[in-house]
């Protein structure tokens, strides 16, 4: 049965632990945010085959990380749309659409 | 007689549907159903067409892009809402980024309901839409005569 | 060097169903970089979650995409099964498997008419459509709709199919392989359709694993990896392989995506030659409450669906990643270096369903 775990870890250390999933060969799978009371709650999927590994990590409201598009590229629409429907601020994302990715009528609707 | 409604052209545009309406369009327009029997002409123009199909709802970013098709195309024109998220909102109605149906930015003459809208179903709404273009025609027609005559 | 110019590509377009923009950066003729912008058919339907209760959804999750809507409903309801520990009636397990290759089947018959249209081939879209309305009519018999089916729920499956029924789609997809192998000679073979699809459009390997791409656009390009193999409703029941091709062009892509309607239709056999007798849903009590990371094998690659749950009957977070958002980055890629004029048919051939991206 292939696997399928949540690994929770400290935001500070999201780009360190990011870069271990890269080097042993794991693909991003996807990005999301959940809201919670007193913030958010990231998660960040990557696979292996058909493992499944789950960096997961709570942030406050209005609290800045860094994106990861350095070492997956292809994250860069996922932090978008982080930051487009739930207002987390990430900083240097590749391709920033400064917020215009998602043109919704409410704001951040997520927030 | 010319008559708009031997050959009109028809373009399709998705709003924000969910694909259900849009695929069913165009299964109208190939066999099976085939619309072409009516001299319905499936093209991707806005200005060479005559009835607009839209499908799914209207939300802030394609506003703009429906007002715009609609303005470029050629008078008389005829617009037909199909599926239920065109027609009102459908059950898209709640979500935040939905304004409602295809009429809150452009005027709709026939709505299709039905989620999705059965091939049938969009093919009596087409075949309404091209009676709908013989009468704004004549009707136009008509008013450009009285116009004359009061000049 | 020459001069650079940006061209404006969609959202409305002719060969495009669904609406998508791209900013195309050329040189010439030549592109050198794309830039999307979507957003065309955001309804924020992940939002739903807190006004509709949890087994009202499955309603909203089959219509986040018409044309995998069987596969988004599964998706959600196994999800919620998981989090729940509801262990389906292996019957059930058994529909599920068929209706979703049936959806495949659809899906990828649908994708080789566009693309046929998509090259200027009106009159082989015409006829593998004409082919598709087959499948469509199977589905309507079986579960009453030609699109959404609203057959899933959780704990089970709304409709049975009886075994006579079973029978006689397996003669229907008898004659319909007949007809098919037929109709794709035109597809792989002929010299004009040759032209348009070699050689276009490259991805390779390394690529195809960089940029997280998934489905028959990865599997194009050498990586063996299809989200079946983990074994969720019937299918690890049933003998298959995943699908690849080394080329990784627009060839490559419509081969694959050939050659997988070919094994759907093996697989509906097998299925139909194992399914048991019995019920087809048990009563689901109580609310879920946990959180789970479903994966799907859908006709354009995983899709995966978050669901949070807090032991009410609101969910906290429904999230779905759909196989589409994960290939645009491929896609992008795909596109630097070609030409202008082939732009349309490498949107195509990654298959984009751009209501499943953006929800």
């Amino acid at each position: 049965m292939p696997e399928n775990i949540i690994i929770p870890i400290s935001p500070e250390g999201l780009l360190e632990e990011v870069l271990k999933m890269k080097g042993s060969g794991c693909r991003l799978v996807q990005i999301c945010a959940t809201r919670i009371e007193e913030g958010y709650e990231m998660s960040y999927s990557f696979g292996k085959d058909l493992d499944l590994y789950t960096l997961r990590f709570c942030i406050g409201e209005d609290v800045e990380i860094p994106s990861v598009t350095e070492i997956y590229p292809a994250s860069f629409l996922y932090e978008n749309e982080i930051h487009d429907l739930f207002g987390v601020p990430i900083k240097m994302i590749s391709l920033d659409y400064q917020g215009t990715l998602y043109r919704t009528e409410k704001k951040t609707p997520f927030k | 007689m010319m008559k708009i409604s031997k050959s009109p052209w028809l373009l399709h545009y998705d709003g924000s549907s969910c694909n259900g309406c849009d695929i069913e369009v165009l299964a109208c327009l190939t066999p099976v159903y085939d619309v072409e029997r009516f001299g319905v002409v499936n093209t991707g123009n806005p200005k060479h067409a005559d009835i607009l199909l839209i499908t799914g709802g209207i939300n802030r970013q394609n506003e703009a892009v429906v007002k715009q098709i609609y303005s470029q195309m050629p008078e008389n024109k005829v617009v037909v809402a199909v599926g239920i998220c065109a027609c009102d909102g459908g059950i898209f109605k709640e979500c935040y980024n939905i304004l409602g149906g295809v009429d809150k930015v452009i005027p709709v003459d026939i709505y299709v309901p039905g989620c999705a809208a059965r091939p049938e179903a969009i093919i009596d709404g087409v075949v309404k839409a091209i009676a709908l273009l013989d009468r704004k025609r004549e009707l136009k027609k008509r008013n450009a005569a009285a116009l004359h005559k009061e000049a | 060097m020459s001069k650079r110019s940006i061209v404006p590509f969609g959202p409305q377009h002719p060969v495009l169903p669904e609406p998508i923009h791209l900013d195309l950066v050329l040189e010439d003729e030549k592109v050198v970089e794309a830039i999307p912008s979507i957003g065309f058919v955001h309804r924020g339907l992940e939002k739903l979650v807190e006004k509709k209760d949890f087994n009202e959804y499955v309603y909203v999750a089959e219509r986040i995409c018409g044309i995998c809507s069987f596969m988004h409903g599964m998706g959600y309801c196994e999800a919620v099964e998981n989090i729940m520990e509801v262990e389906i009636p292996p019957r059930a397990k058994y529909l599920r498997t068929i209706w979703c290759e049936m959806s495949r089947i659809h899906s990828h018959l649908l994708w080789l008419g566009l693309l046929a249209d998509a090259f200027g081939f009106e009159s082989l879209f015409m006829e593998t459509w004409r082919m598709r309305e087959k499948v469509l009519d199977m589905f309507e018999y079986s579960t009453g709709g030609r699109v959404i089916f609203s057959v899933n729920k959780i704990g089970g499956q709304r409709k049975d199919m009886d075994n006579d029924m079973i029978r006689e789609f397996l003669g229907v997809f008898a004659d319909m392989e007949r007809s098919l192998k037929e109709l794709v000679k035109t597809f792989l073979n002929n010299s004009a359709v040759n032209s348009r699809l070699r050689d276009v459009g490259f991805l390779t390997k390394q690529q195809a694993f960089d940029l997280g791409t998934v489905g028959p656009f990865m599997r194009s390009s050498g990586i063996s990896r299809d989200t079946r193999k983990l074994g969720y409703a019937a299918y690890p029941n049933l003998e298959f392989e995943p699908i690849t091709s080394e080329v990784g062009d627009c060839y490559a892509r419509t081969d694959v995506r050939i050659r997988e309607i070919f094994q759907s239709i093996d697989i509906i056999r097998q299925a139909a030659a194992k399914i048991p007798n019995g019920e087809v849903a048990v009563p689901v009590k109580g609310f879920p409450e946990g959180e789970y990371f479903m994966r799907v094998e859908q006709p354009r690659g995983e899709a995966i669906y978050y669901i949070k749950a807090n032991g009410t009957k609101f969910l906290d977070r429904m999230r779905v990643r759909t196989p589409t958002f994960a290939n645009l980055p491929g896609m992008l890629e795909t596109l630097k270096g070609c030409q202008l004029a082939d732009v349309p048919i490498l949107i195509l051939t990654i298959d984009p369903c751009i209501s499943c991206t953006e929800r």
